[in-house]
């Protein structure tokens, strides 16, 4: 049974971080406006959000799970505070961090239409600190870490998050066609 | 700017300042701009009266806002307003502002203006005055609350109604320099001496911004209804061609034409309207197409960057416009110019980019045979093919 | 009655409303939102409101509201 646990804490977290890339490479692809591939524009914002909302889920399934388990010993106060834990402090304090950042960042998210673009925007610039400090929290926490599978799975997420932002940093990542946009702060 | 006064309406411009102002409540007010059948003086033309009750239905206090910014540059009248009789306007705003309770009262000045008699009369009325930045769509309402509340002053989405919510979040009531000037009149003298001139439908004055092909320009009170031909006839013409009514957002009524009354009713068949009063002479020695085309480009120019099809409909429109001024030989291109206006129309926050399409569309029309002649790599004006 | 107000100083053309509701809304050349009906707002039959509110809520910019 603890050890089920323990590998459903696991299991859960890195396929939470393959979503969270999914989600992030999705959310640069419907700021650009573009389509992609076969999915529609509304459909690459379909899948971002709906991404997001299973990498939540499985955060939810991740945390819990943990803290249920014996082994784990892992208390409430580490779950909302970082860096207080008694077993690898500091990345199990990133993950800590990274779930208070996905806290904030989802019930803004889901709030959107009530608290407007201006608050929605600003709160949604944290997903680009919320994902390295997951992914710095999954590479270096738990029995999984430095395995070469565990790895290949870190670096491809990576990968794909570096092309996703540096793609968004072109000069041409804000055109479409030859057409003019207009000017929105943030 | 020389200012004429018609012979008999001597009104704004002749005013002198007042002692004590009236003290009225907000259901006199509010009687006494309905009762004038006063309208807006600052473009839309839309009734005072109307604009009153609805910032006196919040809970509360509304602000006052005077609107000299005066973006349009074919208009002069609220400078003259604000260097000749400022205490007018100051007066109109304070008066209107005591009888909503108002929170604050402001008088915003466009850059254009000198405010220093404005602010002089303004020290001992409770009215501030706001000298401000800002270009064609500053004066624009939900743009001037923008800027007054420390946003960049660019126009909100129409759906948010500034009486509703506008500086501060509070009930917001924007008019013009000249109709609280006009408020102001009519509190002191009644609805009885305002109504004797103008029409009855149409009642007042009001003034009007001459410029272009005429012997001297400047600003002329008139009352609503007036001739076309007799208001411009005091800045004398020098042969006129057409008439642009309503400024850089108007429409052109023919100069054959000087019977013309300006009211919505007669201007309605040119696209035209009365506005802001702006009347431009054009004279027989410019080219109209030329003409327009520098009026488009600067207007696409003008646009506040903010709604898609004004970004990138305006600056198409006004090239297409270019191009038929050169003579290029496209005949592409009133279809072109055409389409764009049409894709342009009712798809923006603020009317910048229909008034584009009116004045644009009214040039079309009203300068067709130029138009062919264009196309045909002829100009009258300016010669043959460049 | 219900109408689709577009949001022109929130709207960047991103196209997703035009997907899902196309009988109301196409795409202009530049992509943005372009009425079908002439109306500024088009209004929005019974049998539509379902497109319409999905296109309200996929908006990534919150551009479009029901009205």
């Amino acid at each position: 049974m603890n050890e089920a646990l323990w590998a459903l804490g696991r299991g859960t977290g890195i396929v939470a971080l393959v979503m969270f890339t999914i989600t992030l490479v999705l959310g640069i692809a419907t700021h650009s406006g573009r389509s992609l591939g076969g999915l529609g524009r509304f459909g690459v914002a379909d899948v971002h959000r709906t991404a997001a909302l299973t990498g939540v889920g499985l955060i939810a399934v991740h945390v819990g799970s943990l803290l249920f388990d014996p082994f784990a010993q892992l208390r409430l106060v580490d779950v909302l505070f970082p860096f207080l834990g008694a077993y690898r402090p500091f990345w199990l304090g990133l993950g800590t961090l990274a779930l208070d950042l996905l806290a904030v960042v989802t019930v803004v998210s889901l709030l959107r239409h009530r608290v407007g673009p201006r608050v929605f925007r600003a709160v949604h610039w944290l997903t680009y600190v919320l994902w390295p400090v997951a992914w710095l929290h999954a590479l270096g926490t738990g029995t999984d870490a430095g395995s070469v599978w565990m790895t290949g799975v870190a670096a491809t997420c990576f990968a794909a998050v570096t092309a996703a932002v540096g793609w968004r940093l072109l000069p041409s990542y804000g055109e479409r066609g030859r057409t003019r946009t207009p000017r929105k702060s943030l | 700017m020389t200012t004429m006064t018609l012979s008999d309406t001597r009104r704004l411009l002749a005013a002198e300042p007042m002692g004590t102002l009236p003290r009225l409540s907000p259901d006199t007010l509010l009687a006494l701009a309905d009762d004038a059948g006063l309208t807006g003086r600052g473009g839309a033309g839309f009734p005072t009266a109307i604009k009153v009750r609805a910032v006196t239905q919040g809970r509360r206090a509304p602000v006052v806002v005077g609107n000299a910014m005066e973006g349009e540059p074919l208009s002069y009248k609220d400078a003259v307003l604000l260097t000749r009789v400022p205490y007018l306007v100051v007066d109109g705003l304070a008066i209107v502002a005591r009888a909503l309770g108002a929170h604050e009262a402001v008088l915003a000045v466009g850059p254009e203006i000198d405010p220093t008699a404005a602010i002089e009369a303004a020290r001992t009325r409770g009215v501030q005055v706001a000298h401000l930045e800002g270009g064609f769509v500053a004066g624009q309402e939900s743009a001037l609350v923008n800027q007054l509340d420390g946003r960049p002053a660019i126009p909100g989405d129409p759906l948010v109604r500034v009486t509703t919510r506008g500086v501060y979040g509070r009930p917001t009531l924007v008019l013009n320099a000249e109709t609280l000037a006009q408020l102001g009149l009519i509190a002191r003298h009644g609805v009885a001496w305002f109504r004797e001139a103008g029409l009855p439908e149409d009642p007042g004055t009001s003034l009007f911004s001459i410029s272009g092909s005429v012997e001297h320009a400047g600003v002329v009170e008139a009352p609503r209804g007036s001739l076309l031909g007799d208001v411009l006839a005091s800045a004398g013409p020098v042969h006129p061609v057409a008439v642009l009514v309503g400024g850089f957002h108007g429409a052109w009524v023919p100069a054959t034409a000087p019977a013309t009354r300006l009211t919505a009713h007669d201007l309605k068949p040119y696209g035209a309207a009365v506005g802001a009063g702006v009347l431009h002479v054009l004279g027989h020695d410019t080219c109209p197409i030329r003409m327009a085309a520098g009026i488009a480009g600067y207007l696409a120019e003008e646009s506040a960057a903010q709604c898609g099809p004004c970004i990138n409909g305006l600056p198409r429109m006004a090239d297409a416009l270019e191009r038929l001024a050169d003579r290029v030989p496209d005949p592409g291109l009133p279809s072109e110019i055409d389409r764009m206006r049409l894709l342009v129309t009712g798809r923006g926050a603020c009317a910048h980019p229909d008034g584009t399409a009116r004045m644009v569309a009214s040039t079309m029309r009203v300068f067709a045979d130029h138009v062919s002649r264009h196309l045909a790599g002829h100009c009258e004006i300016e010669g043959g093919r460049r | 009655m219900t109408r689709l107000h577009v949001d022109w100083t929130r709207c960047d053309g991103h196209g997703a409303c035009a997907e899902l509701v196309p009988e109301l809304l196409a795409s202009d050349e530049w992509g943005f939102p372009l009425s079908r009906t002439g109306e500024r707002d088009p209004e929005v039959p019974v049998s539509l409101e379902e497109h319409a509110d999905h296109a309200v809520r996929s908006c990534p910019l919150m551009a479009l509201r029901l009205v």
